[in-house]
């Protein structure tokens, strides 16, 4: 029956090819760019690290007052002597503080020019407590920290580029004219959003390709490459500096159960209280610790471009879907006499659910083919509409190609319901009669 | 025109008639915010940044090696760039208009204020500032070169003179005559504002005081700067190959970033404003196949009307209808039937609009282009109807006598 009715279906098709082309477009369009918007929305917010984001806390806590932050809500940074503290006091799993340096990297072949590379100086709990991938070696180890060792982990294509892709654990890589001995090398690694440093990429970057200790970063006086906040005046000195009340640190914590994250928060609650206690700050504890989705979340991460878009092209596939309707309606009820031959025939209310059904599957298929072109086309074009890093990120993969079809095809059935319904409702009498 | 008769066989097609109304209030909802957002993103792309933008390349500079000063070597670049043919001026700060990064403070007219003060932006600079970015100095006069002084990283700059924008002169002095008064950057550090430029906007798009700048003499010592250079007329394309060559041959201890290393101020404005320009195309082509979609539903709905109703309108034509009759009652139709979509969709784009404030921080709809998308939408419809409607005045008479 299924193939018959199918055989129905395409010949009242081809009957008219204008009325069946502007409901197969009106699909296609509607469903496109709905994907393609979704494409982009679904990349800006996904989880970066699904296996973890539960377990890995951002530290905030105001030591700036009332008076200079906004909304109740704390700087998305700390200053150098929280971070430190709150480091030192070892109440987590893992932890490492983090900020973005500076450093050109020089190649040992003089003929070749000194190459800027992102970077960041973090701690040694940074690799295992990421689950950054290695693919050589390993991070340096918490003595190193300590040691304020001269270290450093590079990306692959970094590795690429200085040795040619070769063996490079225990080789040097030079930084600003100072040498870091290379523990290990990692994937190039820039899960999307970045969420360990949200405040200086806004989400979407390139990531890194050379990880250098905190404390030797601190020691060499590496200047901060990322924001810095200040309320007042730091005075002259890097030390100055590290005494002040600037924020440019972020603190991340990986905390496994949520009974630990639970009594971390009371630790930095206690420890803003002291800071108040000790007259530092003159307003009550105001501190947050945040897993990795609510981070985002409160960071506004998703551009507002991307929700408008989005929001406007599933407008747009319900303008169409309520086009199609109507064509639909239209298609269906000029055949009113023909069903209602079919139903005096003996054809119960179920067939002629089944025959449109069908029919408007057809149309939902062909609906979902061209949409998935359309889609096609919209994520290559992605690039004129959104910035680059962002756009980068929207791909088709399979699981977007299946959501396409199964837009198209449940969004012509939905439509579908509606006329065939109407069309169930012929009576076969009257039709008859009138003819 | 008699409406009454078309009501009430509007009354025999309730679905049709819902469908067509619906369509288009909703296309009229998103149209309107669409729209209104594309005028909003095109009003932002457009602003002026009060700099004369021919001609005009930005060089992003960082030093490689750990110099104890990097005031020589940017005293030796400048040489290099100035005496370059082709040049113009030249000049090496910490951030420019459209930069997306940069450095900002509260100015204060009292010493004592413990208040943020008035926002303002600081761009480093020398003599040749002025003359590079190509604004309009209006009152005062320029920096001598002997006025440069020197600034460490993680010390407040606040120079003895500073040139301040018009925008920002009058907030700090909404008394009138800010030329030779004081204000304080920096806690206890008096800046004299000697000079004031008719405009000049912010290094980053989405600031809410955009026009609040301040130039200051000042050589920031850091490994991290941008050079701007104008070229001479004809000479940017010359200049924009020159540079970062004489730059390189000069002292190879450096890098220019690959994709933003140097620029020209055209690609810096692009640079800037591409998610707008993006969010603009984008909505513009989401209108337009909206329209196209809503006038090709029309018509596909109003042709089978007019398919349906062959009999009745060679009736219509056998009593001594016209054919103007038979159009003006399609026309007609179609008319009302949109009317009644256009009141529905002001409202849904009322609270479309309304919906966005409260969620994306954009601004309400203006009602002016609620009014253009209701005469657009009904001008559509019109559109749209006419073929079919065409077609059913062509109904001959002799249809009445026919049966099916």
């Amino acid at each position: 029956m299924f193939s018959y009715y199918l055989q129905l279906g395409l010949r009242s098709l081809r009957r008219n090819p204008v009325l069946t082309g502007l409901m197969i477009m009106a699909i296609g369009f509607g469903v496109a760019a709905s994907m393609t918007t979704y494409s982009v929305f679904r990349a800006t917010s996904r989880d970066p690290i699904p296996q973890k984001s539960s377990q890995l806390y951002m530290t905030q806590l105001d030591n700036w007052g009332p008076e200079h932050i906004e909304k109740g809500e704390p700087p998305p940074a700390l200053t150098y002597k929280d971070a430190i503290a709150l480091l030192n006091a070892h109440k987590a799993k893992r932890q490492a503080i983090t900020y973005p340096v500076g450093v050109s990297v020089i190649p040992e072949d003089p003929s070749r020019l000194p190459v800027r590379e992102g970077a960041y100086a973090t701690g040694s709990d940074f690799f295992p407590m990421f689950d950054v991938p290695f693919i050589q070696g390993n991070g340096w180890t918490r003595e190193d920290d300590d040691k304020h060792a001269s270290v450093a982990v590079i990306s692959k294509s970094l590795n690429d580029k200085l040795f040619n892709g070769g063996q490079s654990v225990g080789k040097q890589v030079n930084l600003d004219g100072r040498l870091f001995r290379i523990t290990g090398v990692i994937q190039d690694w820039a899960p999307q959003p970045l969420f360990f440093d949200v405040p200086n990429t806004g989400g979407f970057d390139e990531g890194a390709s050379v990880y250098v200790p905190f404390n030797r970063a601190i020691d060499l006086k590496l200047p901060n490459d990322g924001n810095n906040n200040c309320v007042a005046e730091p005075g002259e000195g890097w030390d100055n500096y590290l005494r002040s009340e600037c924020i440019w640190l972020s603190l991340w914590s990986e905390l496994p159960s949520k009974a630990e994250a639970n009594a971390y928060r009371q630790y930095i609650q206690g420890y803003a209280a002291t800071q108040q206690a000790a007259g530092r700050f003159r307003w009550a504890p105001n501190t947050r610790v945040r897993d990795v989705m609510t981070w985002l979340d409160v960071q506004k991460v998703i551009p507002p471009e991307s929700q408008v878009s989005l929001l406007v092209s599933l407008g747009f596939l319900v303008i169409c879907l309520v086009n199609t309707i109507g064509l639909l309606l239209a298609k269906f009820m000029r055949r009113a006499p023909e069903i209602g031959v079919r139903r005096a025939l003996g054809a119960s209310r179920r067939d002629i659910y089944a025959q449109f059904l069908i029919e408007a599957g057809t149309i939902g298929v062909a609906g979902g083919v061209l949409g998935l072109l359309l889609t096609g086309l919209g994520i290559l074009g992605v690039g004129l509409v959104f910035p680059e890093p962002i756009a980068r990120l929207a791909t088709i993969d399979p699981v977007l190609i299946l959501l396409t079809l199964v837009v198209a095809i449940v969004a012509s059935l939905v439509a579908a319901f509606y006329p065939t319904w109407r069309a169930a409702q012929v009576q076969p009498a009257w039709q008859l009669k009138s003819n | 025109m008699q409406i009454k008769p078309i009501l009430s066989a509007l009354r025999r097609h309730k679905a049709g008639t819902i469908l067509i109304a619906l369509q288009i209030a909703l296309t009229l909802a998103i149209v309107c915010n669409a729209l209104f957002i594309v005028h909003e993103r095109i009003d932002r792309v457009n602003r002026t940044t009060g700099m004369d933008e021919s001609n005009v390349v930005a060089i992003q500079n960082r030093y490689v090696g750990s110099p104890s000063t990097y005031v020589p070597l940017m005293k030796t670049d400048l040489q290099t760039l100035r005496s370059l043919p082709g040049v113009e001026s030249a000049y090496v700060t910490n951030a420019y208009p459209l930069r997306q990064g940069g450095w900002s403070t509260g100015a204060q007219t009292d010493p004592d204020s413990t208040k943020d003060g008035v926002h303002t932006a600081l761009y480093f600079g020398d003599e040749q500032t002025l003359k590079t970015l190509g604004v309009r100095l209006i009152a005062g006069r320029n920096f001598s070169s002997g006025e440069v002084v020197t600034v460490q990283p993680q010390q407040a700059p606040a120079p003895p003179q500073v040139i301040v924008t018009q925008v920002l002169a009058k907030k700090l002095f909404p008394d009138g005559n800010a030329l030779g008064k004081v204000i304080y950057l920096s806690k206890g550090k008096p800046s004299t504002i000697i000079g004031i430029v008719e405009k000049l906007t912010v290094p980053w798009i989405d600031f809410d005081e955009i026009d609040n700048v301040t130039i200051m003499p000042v050589m920031f010592n850091s490994g991290y700067q941008h050079f701007m250079i104008r070229a001479k007329p004809g000479q940017q394309d010359a200049v924009f190959k020159a540079a970062p060559a004489a730059l390189y041959a000069s002292n190879r201890m450096r890098v220019l970033p690959e994709k933003s290393g140097v620029r020209t101020f055209e690609m810096v404005r692009s640079r800037a404003y591409e998610a707008d320009r993006g969010m603009a195309i984008l909505m513009s082509v989401v209108c337009g196949v909206l329209l196209a979609i809503t006038a090709a539903g029309i018509v596909g709905l109003s042709s089978f009307w007019v398919g349906q109703r062959r009999k009745q309108i060679g009736v219509r034509r056998a009593l001594g209808a016209r054919r103007s009759d038979i159009l003006s009652y399609f026309m007609t139709e179609n008319f009302l039937i949109a009317l009644a979509g256009v009141v529905v969709g002001v409202v849904l784009a009322v609270g479309m609009s309304q919906w966005m404030f409260t969620h994306f921080e954009m601004k309400r709809l203006s009602f002016t282009y609620v009014l253009v998308g209701v005469v657009a939408l009904l001008g559509l419809g019109q559109a749209a109807v006419f073929a079919p409607a065409l077609r059913a005045s062509r109904v001959s008479p002799v249809e009445a006598t026919r049966s099916v």
